[in-house]
């Protein structure tokens, strides 16, 4: 867990791009797919996106480590939409109330295609990005108030440390007879205990780290950083990057036939 | 090191003049009437009973006390705390001295700001607008002193031990170049190599830097050679001033030896009054053991971590420790020694069915289990607690309710049986005047005797305790230590990890030395060697 947090001995070169270029190169293809629900715009994205995966220096084993939750939501949200959605053309599959279409099964394999080319690049964003390096181009770059954004830097590295905790006080609590085992209403009361003990030791450790920032001078209306928070010539790489894939979706499912523009859906 | 020009660091003075503090919502004043001078350079160490307003008096320096708007400095705070009397660093309010003064507090967690070693120590001097370049300068130079310079500095905090962290945060401190270094209680939290460790790391930059010290420690053996005056306090509701006694540490420690024996201070060479094991128990490594096997371990390899899903496969963990074997018997005391990170607590943890053993196994005798199946990890909770007790090293995270009687009866309630049992309890832990306050409000000792009350409430055969002594006063020390020794004599398994010696000595017993533990890595097998005196 706390490891996540950290990218010890990631020395892709997207490590070194600036955050604020990924997070707009990000933020451009996600635009784009959320516009429409197509299988081909998302299919090319989805193709870029790998393609550029070795950059952020994920490897697929990684990719399903850290993103397995998200790829499964994907796969079942396409196959409902396979299942659940109006029939149009020849019916491939019928058993009872669920039948699947070629018509619905294009769009259900848009829609995992979709929620795929979507939720990469936030995989590859998280992994390739430093929390320390983000908090900087915030304050630094986009101007945002460094006492709010260290504030959440500092408070995002104890979420580590209080999934330890979590672990500590379940069995804190199993070694004073409250079980986590049993049925669901036991299992729901001995999680709310255990929280409320997680939420008690948080604000304490949250206190006496508050007094240690002070302490060290945090709070003053100015401060100067250590570290810069720059933009070089890998950056604009980076948002062009971003912009050729975002355009070729676009430009793929236009050529295809197959834009189609969420809004306008049914017309 | 050598050869720094250190014209940046100006010894700062002290001066309280009838200065007191009452914290919001309390009736009595945390200190009062203090009168105090401190001269440039001058090392102090503040001693003195729980409640005299040490901790207090050090916030106050580091500007850190009460309301964050530093406007209204010496005014009474909106929060209703109250402040009286004037207290100046340098002549000025401490509050309008940002950066004068450096902290470090207690628990090392929460002594490290950011990520990676370098930018937490560049944390303050940036906080201060030092030009860049000179932050970096800063970096290295505090980082050489405080002994961690070996380390990148991309290396990540977490990484780091307890006597580490501490350093880290002295380096952090010293990258601001203050003229008041403040510890409080800086090595309560550490095992003993750590105290050293930390200790040595501020005399070295004490010694450079020149800068004034004021500490709070109950160790007094181990910081007595590194300051030059000891300053005893007493409680804030005393009529007459806050200062007790005023000298050197010789001259205190000789005047003041009684009254700081009787509030708990650890005085060096004196170790508490403990009552002995009767001569029916046991003798340690006598070799032969009489007591009833209760638990074992076998070939055992312990982990916090739980199975790995890579994909859908679980992966099991690396184990911290492997192949130890133990054995747990009734009425005699097994101590589980070693270094830091050796993996002593996830062991004992291990034993004593909270964690899943990763390989090996534990087992409970049918003497202890009592029908309820060989593995204590499949037990059910309120089995468990019946057959085997354990505390923990931080009280807190035992504590389930909001009322000190209601904890004591919490157990005994869910086995049906053993309510009776409470009022001996506190009385003999001397918590009968507190069955109506709030777990959470306790001072440190008070918590220490709550969380072992507790457990023993539900009457267990085998009782575990995760560093029972760290933190506390010799008192509380004392007390423990003479309660197990009764419970061994009672027929009750005590199972310990420490780090104390003489709390070792007094449960006599077996001794099992755990690995040179550097955590994962271990290239053999072979690491641990358990000395267990196996009959």
């Amino acid at each position: 867990m706390r490891d996540a947090l950290t990218l010890a001995g990631n020395r892709a070169v997207l490590t070194r791009a600036n955050p604020l270029a990924k997070f707009a190169a990000v933020f451009l293809i996600t635009l784009v797919l959320a516009l429409s629900i197509d299988w081909m715009s998302a299919s090319v994205a989805l193709a870029c996106e790998l393609l550029v995966f070795p950059l952020a220096g994920l490897t697929f084993s990684l990719l399903w480590q850290r993103g397995w939750p998200l790829i499964l939501a994907a796969a079942v949200g396409g196959w409902s939409t396979s299942i659940l959605s109006p029939d149009s053309g020849r019916i491939l599959l019928d058993v009872g109330i669920w039948s699947v279409s070629e018509g619905s099964l294009q769009l259900g394999l848009g829609f995992l295609l979709r929620g795929l080319a979507i939720a990469l690049p936030a995989v590859l964003l998280m992994s390739c990005t430093d929390p320390t390096d983000l908090a900087d181009a915030l304050a630094q770059k986009a101007r945002l108030p460094h006492r709010f954004v260290l504030g959440t830097l500092a408070a995002l590295r104890l979420v580590g440390l209080m999934a330890e905790e979590w672990q500590t006080i379940g069995m804190a609590r199993r070694a004073r007879g409250v079980g986590s085992r049993g049925n669901p209403w036991q299992r729901m009361r001995a999680t709310l205990g255990q929280s409320f003990g997680l939420l008690v030791q948080a604000i304490r450790r949250a206190t006496r780290l508050a007094v240690t920032m002070e302490a060290r001078g945090f709070g003053g209306a100015s401060r100067t950083w250590a570290r810069v928070s720059t933009f070089s010539v890998l950056d604009v790489w980076v948002v062009l990057g971003g912009v050729l894939i975002a355009a070729g979706a676009v430009a793929a499912a236009l050529w295809a036939g197959t834009w189609n523009m969420v809004w306008l859906e049914g017309t | 090191m050598p050869g720094q020009d250190d014209a940046g660091v100006r010894p700062a003075a002290v001066t309280a003049r009838g200065w007191g503090w009452r914290h919001a919502g309390r009736t009595k004043p945390a200190v009062h009437a203090l009168d105090l001078d401190i001269r440039p350079g001058e090392r102090v160490m503040l001693l003195g009973p729980s409640g005299a307003g040490k901790s207090t008096l050090l916030h106050a320096l580091a500007g850190v006390l009460g309301d964050n708007d530093a406007d209204d400095a010496g005014t009474p705070d909106r929060d209703d705390a109250d402040e009286s009397g004037e207290l100046f660093i340098d002549g000025a309010p401490p509050r309008s001295r940002r950066g004068r003064a450096g902290l470090m507090q207690q628990d090392p967690e929460t002594q490290v700001v950011l990520s990676r070693l370098g930018d937490d120590v560049a944390f303050g001097a940036e906080n201060l607008s030092v030009p860049r370049e000179e932050i970096w300068r800063r970096v290295h130079e505090a980082l050489d002193d405080v002994g961690l310079s070996h380390l990148p500095l991309t290396h990540p905090t977490s990484a780091l031990s307890g006597g580490q962290k501490q350093r880290l945060a002295l380096a952090g401190i010293l990258a601001m170049r203050p003229g008041l270094i403040l510890l409080d209680e800086p090595t309560a939290n550490l095992d003993p190599d750590g105290v050293l460790e930390v200790r040595d790391a501020v005399g070295r930059c004490l010694d450079k830097t020149g800068a004034t010290l004021v500490v709070v420690e109950h160790r007094v053996a181990a910081w007595k050679d590194l300051v030059d005056r000891i300053v005893v306090l007493q409680p804030g509701s005393a009529s007459d001033g806050a200062v007790l006694i005023d000298g050197t540490p010789d001259e205190v420690l000789e005047q003041a030896r009684g009254m700081l024996i009787a509030a708990g201070v650890w005085v060096p060479g004196y170790v508490p009054e403990t009552r002995r094991r009767s001569a029916t128990g046991a003798p340690p490594s006598s070799g032969h053991s009489t007591g009833q096997l209760l638990l074992a371990a076998e070939k055992l390899s312990v982990s916090r971590e739980r199975p790995r899903r890579r994909g859908f496969r679980p992966v099991p963990p690396e184990p911290v420790l492997r192949d130890v074997t133990a054995q747990v018997r009734a009425g005699e005391a097994l101590t589980v020694t070693g270094p830091n990170g050796a993996g002593k607590s996830t062991f004992a943890l291990t034993l004593a069915g909270l964690l899943p053993p990763v390989d090996g196994r534990v087992s409970a005798t049918v003497e202890l289990s009592g029908g309820a199946g060989i593995d204590p990890y499949k037990w059910r909770a309120e089995q468990l607690i019946a057959r085997i007790g354990t505390v923990f090293q931080e009280p807190e995270h035992q504590f389930v309710t909001g009322r000190v009687l209601d904890e004591l009866q919490f157990g005994p309630r869910h086995l049906g049986h053993g309510e009776e049992r409470v009022d001996e309890l506190l009385e003999r832990l001397r918590l009968t005047h507190l069955v109506d306050a709030n777990p959470y409000t306790l001072s440190g000792g008070e918590k220490r005797r709550l969380s072992v009350a507790t457990v023993l409430a539900a009457h267990p055969q085998v009782l575990v305790l995760d560093e029972p002594t760290f933190g506390q006063d010799a008192n509380t020390w004392a007390e423990l230590a003479s309660f197990l020794s009764e419970l061994l004599d009672a027929g009750t398994a005590v199972v310990s990890v420490t780090h104390d010696e003489e709390f070792t000595q007094v449960l006599g017993g077996t001794e099992l030395r755990l690995g040179s533990g550097l955590g994962n890595n271990a290239p053999g097998p072979a690491e641990p060697t358990p000395e267990q005196a196996a009959t």
